[in-house]
């Protein structure tokens, strides 16, 4: 018997062993992630052609690439992306700088308090989403909030739901509802630093903010990483948010971000445009999500 | 050589990561009392900021009707009105809050439970059988970490519309109990801290598989814990898909309740009871989250390293 058979066996024998415990999970994402995502993609190059006066009934045709040359002439989706990529780019950056300090400054010797201070910025954690929207619609509306209230009596006049003041008034819902979870995920990582490694560099004269610059920074880069790609993905599929300011801005548009676009054509029992819409969601965020993998791995090589 | 198949050594998972550090307090650097005191203020500001608005939350729900836009937004009103507005909340619309707790209790509980368990399944296979394929599941799981959950909402409406499945229970409960993150992380803390020699010690004895696996799972139980938790918070949190497949109010769950009575503006439903059921439906979260800390900050630290 050839050496192959046998590895060929075992790997056969390794394959029974584990299809109990694999298949399970395996059916369900079929069904939950695959079947789907295919599906969509498939309704996405179909259109329903309505006969006549919409009277003789619709039936559904092949129509190529039409939804997707919508898509991409359709200004009000195309201001969604706009807008997202707004909010992520002032968002992001600041809550990942946010959760870096703070996470920095729990693990340092100079912090006192930590388990007090890494519960009171984990608690937002236990209310995001529409949870966290409903509180700070209460705190936003023009006429109800405590906010725009304190500051009127001090004579000043603010408002938190004009055009110009909704991406930063729900970037800061975000930063509110995120920071703590990455700084708990950054300081996980910081944690996992040898000990070693910091009285080495403390014995080298590096210590204090040059020695989490220097040392800590670049040991943690992969949960950095993370939290990066996880928070950009966030950002694109914005939906409860700003849904959940309708309440306090009828000024927001309903078709304010992509995810909302896409709805808004569900709505209207336009099926295939609103998967071309969601398929191309989808595109985008993997595209983001390679394109930084790609950025950070050759920041490391370099 | 009979090895006999006891409960597993208590050793330590091998993962370093997760080993617990002393605060670091270096002989070597003394600290400046005033840098102290900068950084205590620089950490207070933003617990200020990170608490405010729980703060604004839990005193808005002792208030009575009509105080909430009254006084001092940040303080409490004239009386205590806690217990009124909890009966308040549990009694309108025929008691329809209750309902929407138990649904999400249900959602979040029951799918949290099973996805932990077909995730741990599966990353531990990943982890312990070599068979083929195995990189190929991996690599399309791991992708599929990526894809989030909202973007797949629509998809995944249009395809139980299809099958005439929306406004149902299992419409929401089956897309809960798959976790990817799960497997993932499960699959990398099996790889280090379930030992091979249990396994073949556990198949000398002629012990079966799965009887071997409820060995091995005990030395999972961090990153379990850390999986059920984000799962949990996950369903419990999710507002978007139940929203556009449960059409019923009794099979919605209380994200979805909350925010249909908010868009009512204050009647018949009052904004009172609106920031009173925002108060409870808050609890369960915060208190498992709390009395399971130990576990998840543990487990999480693996995800997050590797």
């Amino acid at each position: 018997m050839s050496h192959v058979t046998i590895r060929r066996r075992g790997r056969a024998r390794e394959l029974r062993r584990a299809a109990p415990f694999v298949l399970p999970f395996l059916v369900l994402f079929v069904v939950v992630y695959l079947i789907p995502a295919g599906y969509s993609i498939a309704q996405s190059f179909f259109a329903v052609k309505r006969s006549g006066l919409g009277l003789g009934g619709a039936e559904t045709v092949f129509a190529g690439l039409d939804n997707y040359t919508r898509v991409f002439g359709d200004g009000e989706f195309l201001g969604s992306l706009g807008r997202v990529a707004f909010i992520g780019v002032i968002q992001v950056p600041v809550m990942l700088g946010i959760a870096l300090i703070l996470a920095l400054l729990i693990d340092s010797s100079v912090a006192t308090g930590r388990k007090f201070f890494r519960v009171a910025y984990f608690l937002p954690y236990g209310l995001p989403g529409v949870i966290a929207a409903l509180v700070w619609s209460f705190l936003y509306a023009p006429t109800l909030s405590p906010i725009t209230r304190l500051f009127a009596s001090m004579g000043i006049h603010v408002s938190f739901v004009t055009d110009g003041a909704l991406p930063f008034s729900i970037a800061n819902i975000l930063t509110w509802a995120w920071t703590g979870y990455n700084t708990i995920l950054i300081f996980s990582a910081l944690q996992a630093i040898p000990e070693e490694t910091m009285e080495a560099a403390a014995l080298d004269g590096c210590s204090g903010w040059k020695a989490a610059l220097l040392i800590k920074v670049p040991l943690i880069r992969p949960a950095l990483l993370l939290t990066l790609v996880f928070s950009i993905i966030g950002t694109a599929q914005l939906y409860n948010e700003p849904v959940t300011m309708k309440a306090v801005a009828p000024n927001l548009a309903s078709t304010y971000t992509p995810i909302m676009a896409a709805l808004r054509s569900l709505s209207a029992n336009d099926f295939n445009y609103a998967a071309a819409q969601s398929v191309v969601l989808g595109a985008v965020i993997c595209v983001l999500s390679v394109l930084v993998f790609r950025a950070s791995a050759r920041s490391v090589d370099s | 050589m009979t090895t006999t198949l006891q409960t597993p050594a208590p050793t330590e998972p091998v993962v370093t990561a997760t080993r617990r550090r002393r605060p670091r307090t270096s002989p070597l650097t003394t600290v400046n009392p005033a840098t102290r005191l900068l950084v205590l203020l620089i950490m207070s500001l933003f617990a200020v900021y990170f608490l405010v608005p729980v703060w604004w939350l839990v005193v808005s729900a002792t208030k009575g009707q009509g105080e909430l836009f009254s006084g001092n937004g940040f303080w409490f009103g004239g009386h205590f009105a806690l217990v009124d507005n909890v009966q308040t909340l549990f009694r309108a619309q025929g008691g329809i809050y209750s309902r929407w707790l138990l649904n999400s209790l249900l959602y979040a509980v029951g799918g949290g439970l099973v996805s932990t368990l077909l995730a741990s399944m599966c990353g531990y296979a990943l982890a312990k059988f070599s068979f083929p394929g195995r990189e190929a599941v991996f690599g399309t799981v791991l992708a599929a970490v990526l894809l989030p959950a909202p973007v797949l909402a629509i998809p995944l409406y249009l395809v139980f519309s299809y099958t005439g499945t929306v406004n149902t229970f299992w419409s929401v409960f089956i897309p809960s109990i798959v976790s990817p993150f799960g497997v993932y992380l499960s699959r990398i803390y099996a790889a280090s801290s379930v030992p091979d020699q249990l396994i073949e010690a556990g198949r000398l004895d002629g012990a079966g598989e799965f009887r071997i696996f409820t060995i091995g799972v005990r030395l999972m139980a961090p990153a379990m814990v850390t999986i059920f938790l984000f799962q949990f918070v996950a369903i419990w949190t999710n507002f978007l898909l139940p929203s556009l497949m449960l059409a019923d109010t009794s099979l919605q769950p209380v994200t979805v309740g909350l925010v249909s009575w908010r868009e009512l503006q204050g009647y018949p439903i009052s904004y009172t009871t609106v920031v009173t059921g925002a108060l409870v439906s808050v609890i369960p979260v915060v208190a498992m989250f709390l009395s399971l800390q130990s576990f998840w900050s543990k487990g999480l630290a693996t995800g997050a390293v590797k």
